[in-house]
């Protein structure tokens, strides 16, 4: 059997969405089948609407299907409706490129974007027909791979993933698919899987958990030991030195069915130093890397072009601080090939006036709303979690926008930070209240959405051994908002569920034992847990106590220096004196600089991958302290060197 | 000027929605280079506009769709490339089939298309079909329950039925052909299977044909329009 479209299609007309299922977008590909490539299944475990914009598996796709040896097909979690099917009607998992059923595929590979979907990952295993634990799988089976930011704490799935792929994807998925080859090729029968997995684990940025051994110490921390003299102590993500040499994607995929992100996406640069502790993502993904102004305007018009969009988002960490954000933005809007239809948006705003002055050049005609995110209610606690914008830039912002036609504010909090008291708390409140009261001088129509979340310390940030909240803490400091913003009119508060929070935090920080509860609360029923319909925290304490763990051991529970911690073996690129020294600053309220624009404190992101921040300015931002915490009336003598060094490694 | 298109909607792409396909039309006109007028104000959009929502799931040989073509911006010789253009670049089972420039007096498809024809085929043999067929045929009414705006109402549907037709389907099924009218209001193919006790049950659904009734005789949503090129190939149904 090669493909299960014969007997799925006579399901779909009984399933929600079926456009989900069919494949055939614009940049689809039909691979060969040909036996000798080694054939990869990049797999999203989310809805298609989710993870069909993905830029990184979009990013692999087209790099191992341009590759000789290689192939790549899609794949998505089936809706709660189709799994039904699927499961009375034998339907395995399949690729929407071909429907080739997932188990004929030499690995299936998964983006970890979010702890809550891992329960989904065991959940596409079993549809396609694998033995979930690792242990359990033999030569006949595909290997099980998976990367994203989610990746930095592994150990949780460190008995079911085959290999972790630690940092950008581009060039070991190349080294992977080789080491696979040649194996594949020998052909001889004393091959067996194991030896597969430790060639693969001494791939630079590859981590293979069946060639280290767990041990726990009597306060039950675990400790990894590596199994074969030749398997790596510490494994080092992998870093792509110049965005130039990888212009993908270079074919979007263009649904054909309304997906999230649902335009052209033009990464503009990748890594960022801004240095919010909270911040996963730009403290991973260091050193900043700029794309040429040139080259993204290539992108840009190449990629309107192919994919017939009328929207492309210009996406990085923080977009405002790419050099000539203004310049590519203009010239794109104005471009006579767009005909004025093409609308440009900036997903990650900078709260400054200066932003929205780029966001009110492009969005003629569509200033539904802006959003933009301050963290923290108060400027201490702003210090403390390193986001320094003044209370003064935000308001600027949201005045320049309100002036500008916006009616609409939507601003984003985080609650449970290290050394919050209820003031900060209450100063959400109150910086809304004080937005909405610039909006009303504008428009009647002013309104502020408070969008707040509660804090998950994760791995590899200066908070990583910060104890979370609990669930009553945070319960009760949502309560607190909503009675203080029941004050003011046109305040509209949202918050994400504390208990979510709980089982984000545990699987963030957790190690290896969690496998098995994530087992048992997938086998009873527990999956789409990122989806609030059907989260149930209920399924996580019974798993964790089933097992004899405690949710408060892995989430609530501060660490202290000494302490190992389950990621240790893996390297982020930052130094952990670096991480420790910034958790002391946080709790002593001190902030840091945006290190693009001052002397470097070496935070260990650039040694050793022998290479700088590539910034094409060397003066910061114009438009306000923001970010920056700097004298700005300076801002243009800071020394920078702003090239790639030669590769001293 | 206005531009008229036939085209198909076969194989997997049967489980896109009308919405859907309508923003896949949007984007290949945009990719094809064909310049469309858009619509004043604040929102300027272009003008396309689609004629009768296909079920999603189902199948056809006739979809109809109308734009407007800025010609003034497009030489006329490219003009008549537009359908193999077109289906180059629509997803796979989209093909266009047909292209006639509309004249002056302009009625939208959704007003004038009259009755479409639909193949059914139903999970039910062929001998308990005929019975079927021969009891809706010879009823002088059929009363049906719907929904509509949130209350219940009672329609009856018999003077929708015009024509229909029974033939053997595959592995003991068999197939309907159906003309059902589309005004005042569409009968759904789903609408007709209730028509009568007990219910048929629907294994696949194709549209066949769309037709207008312009009083002497039935004629395509295209023979209202003026070929642009005489060596068009335009089956005029």
């Amino acid at each position: 059997m090669s493909s299960v479209w014969e007997t799925l299609e006579k399901f779909l007309d009984n399933v929600e969405k079926p456009a989900r299922y069919i494949g055939l977008e614009h940049g689809a590909q039909r691979p060969p089948h040909l036996e000798s490539n080694i054939s990869w299944l990049l797999t999203y475990p989310d809805v298609y609407e989710v993870g069909l914009p993905n830029q990184g598996l979009q990013i692999l796709y087209e790099i191992l299907n341009e590759s000789p040896i290689a192939e790549a097909e899609r794949a998505y979690a089936p809706w709660v409706d189709l799994e039904r099917i699927m499961r009375s009607e034998l339907i395995p998992l399949f690729s929407v490129d071909t429907h080739r059923p997932a188990s004929e595929f030499d690995v299936i590979a998964f983006n970890l974007s979010s702890e809550l979907v891992y329960t989904n990952l065991i959940n596409c295993i079993d549809l396609a027909g694998v033995p979930i634990k690792s242990s359990e799988r033999t030569e006949e089976h595909p290997l099980i791979g998976a990367g994203g930011h989610c990746v930095y704490n592994p150990e949780p799935l460190a008995n079911i993933v085959d290999f972790f792929a630690l940092g950008d994807g581009e060039e070991v998925i190349t080294d992977i698919t080789k080491v696979m080859h040649e194996f594949k090729s020998l052909e001889s029968n004393s091959q067996d899987r194991r030896d597969l997995l430790h060639q693969l684990s001494k791939i630079e940025g590859v981590y293979v958990p069946s060639m280290y051994e767990a041990t726990y110490n009597n306060e039950g921390v675990q400790v990894l030991e590596p199994l074969f003299d030749d398997v790596p102590k510490l494994i080092e993500k992998r870093t792509i030195v110049d965005l130039e040499d990888w212009p993908y994607p270079k074919e979007q995929l263009v649904p054909i069915t309304e997906v999230v992100h649902d335009r052209l996406n033009v990464e503009v640069f990748r890594g960022c130093t801004r240095g919010c502790r909270f911040c996963q993502a730009g403290m991973i993904t260091r050193p900043v890397r700029e794309r040429p102004d040139q080259q993204v305007r290539t992108m840009l018009q190449a990629g309107l072009k192919r994919t017939g969009y009328d929207e492309a988002a210009l996406t990085s960490l923080s977009t405002a601080d790419y050099s000539g954000i203004r310049e590519v933005v203009e010239e794109t809007v104005a471009d006579p090939v767009n005909c004025g239809q093409v609308s440009i948006s900036l997903p990650s705003l900078r709260v400054d006036a200066f932003t929205v002055d780029i966001a009110a050049s492009i969005q003629n005609a569509r200033r539904t709303g802006l959003t933009f995110a301050p963290e923290a209610g108060t400027w201490r606690l702003r210090q403390v979690i390193n986001k320094l914008i003044t209370e003064e830039d935000l308001y600027g912002a949201v005045e320049s926008a309100f002036s500008q036609g916006w009616k609409r504010m939507k601003l984003y909090f985080l609650i449970g930070l290290p050394t919050e008291t209820d003031e900060d708390t209450l100063g959400i409140a109150r910086l809304a209240a004080n937005c909405v009261k610039i909006g009303k001088r504008y428009t009647n129509a002013a309104s502020v959405t408070v969008s707040v979340g509660g804090f998950v310390p994760k791995p590899f940030t200066p908070f990583q051994w910060f104890g979370q909240n609990t669930v009553e803490e945070l319960d009760r400091k949502v309560w607190l908002l909503k009675d203080e913003v029941k004050k003011t009119k046109g305040i509209k508060l949202k918050w994400h569920d504390p208990k979510a929070t709980l089982v984000e935090g545990v699987l963030s920080r957790g190690d290896r034992r969690l496998g098995d509860v994530l087992q048992a609360v997938w086998s009873s029923g527990g999956v789409f847990q990122e989806w609030s319909e059907h989260f149930n925290l209920d399924l996580w304490m019974s798993g964790l106590e089933e097992y004899g763990l405690s949710h408060e051991w892995f989430a609530y529970r501060h660490r202290d220096a000494a302490e190992p911690l389950p990621w240790d073996h893996l390297d982020a690129g930052l130094y952990k004196d670096f991480l420790w020294q910034e958790w002391r600053d946080a709790l002593e309220e001190k902030g840091l600089e945006d290190c693009r624009w001052i002397p470097c404190y070496d935070c260990g992101a650039c040694t050793g991958y022998g290479l700088d921040h590539i910034v094409a300015s060397t003066s910061p931002p114009v438009g306000g302290s923001q970010g920056t915490w700097q004298d700005l009336e300076n801002g243009n003598f800071a020394p920078q060197l702003l090239q790639i060094n030669s590769k001293a490694k | 000027m206005i531009v008229r298109l036939r085209t198909t909607k076969i194989g997997k792409i049967r489980f896109a929605s009308h919405r859907d396909i309508a923003k896949v039309w949007e984007r290949s006109l945009r990719r094809a280079e064909i310049p469309l007028v858009y619509s004043e104000g604040f929102h300027p959009r272009p003008k396309i506009s689609f004629g009768l929502a296909l079920p999603t799931g189902a199948e056809s040989e006739c979809e109809y769709l109308d734009f407007h073509l800025d010609d003034k911006k497009y030489e006329n010789s490219k003009i008549v490339a537009i359908p193999e253009v077109l289906t180059t670049i629509l997803p796979e089972g989209i093909e266009i089939t047909g292209m006639v420039k509309m004249q002056n007096k302009y009625v939208s498809l959704q007003q004038s298309v009259t009755s479409t024809t639909w193949e059914i085929e139903v999970e039910e043999n062929k001998e308990f079909v005929d019975e079927w067929v021969d009891h809706v045929l010879s009823s002088e009414e059929l009363i049906i329950k719907r929904t509509r705006k949130g209350k219940e109402v009672v329609d009856d549907i018999r003077p929708y039925i015009r024509e229909i037709s029974v033939g053997q389907g595959d592995l003991n099924r068999s197939t309907l052909q159906a003309e059902l009218k589309t005004q005042p209001r569409s009968l759904r193919p789903s609408e007709f299977l209730a028509s009568a006790q007990p219910n048929l049950t629907m294994a696949r659904l194709r549209r066949l044909k769309q037709f207008i009734d312009t009083g002497d005789n039935e004629i395509g949503p295209l023979e209202l329009g003026e070929r642009l090129n005489s060596d068009q190939e335009l089956c005029p149904s």
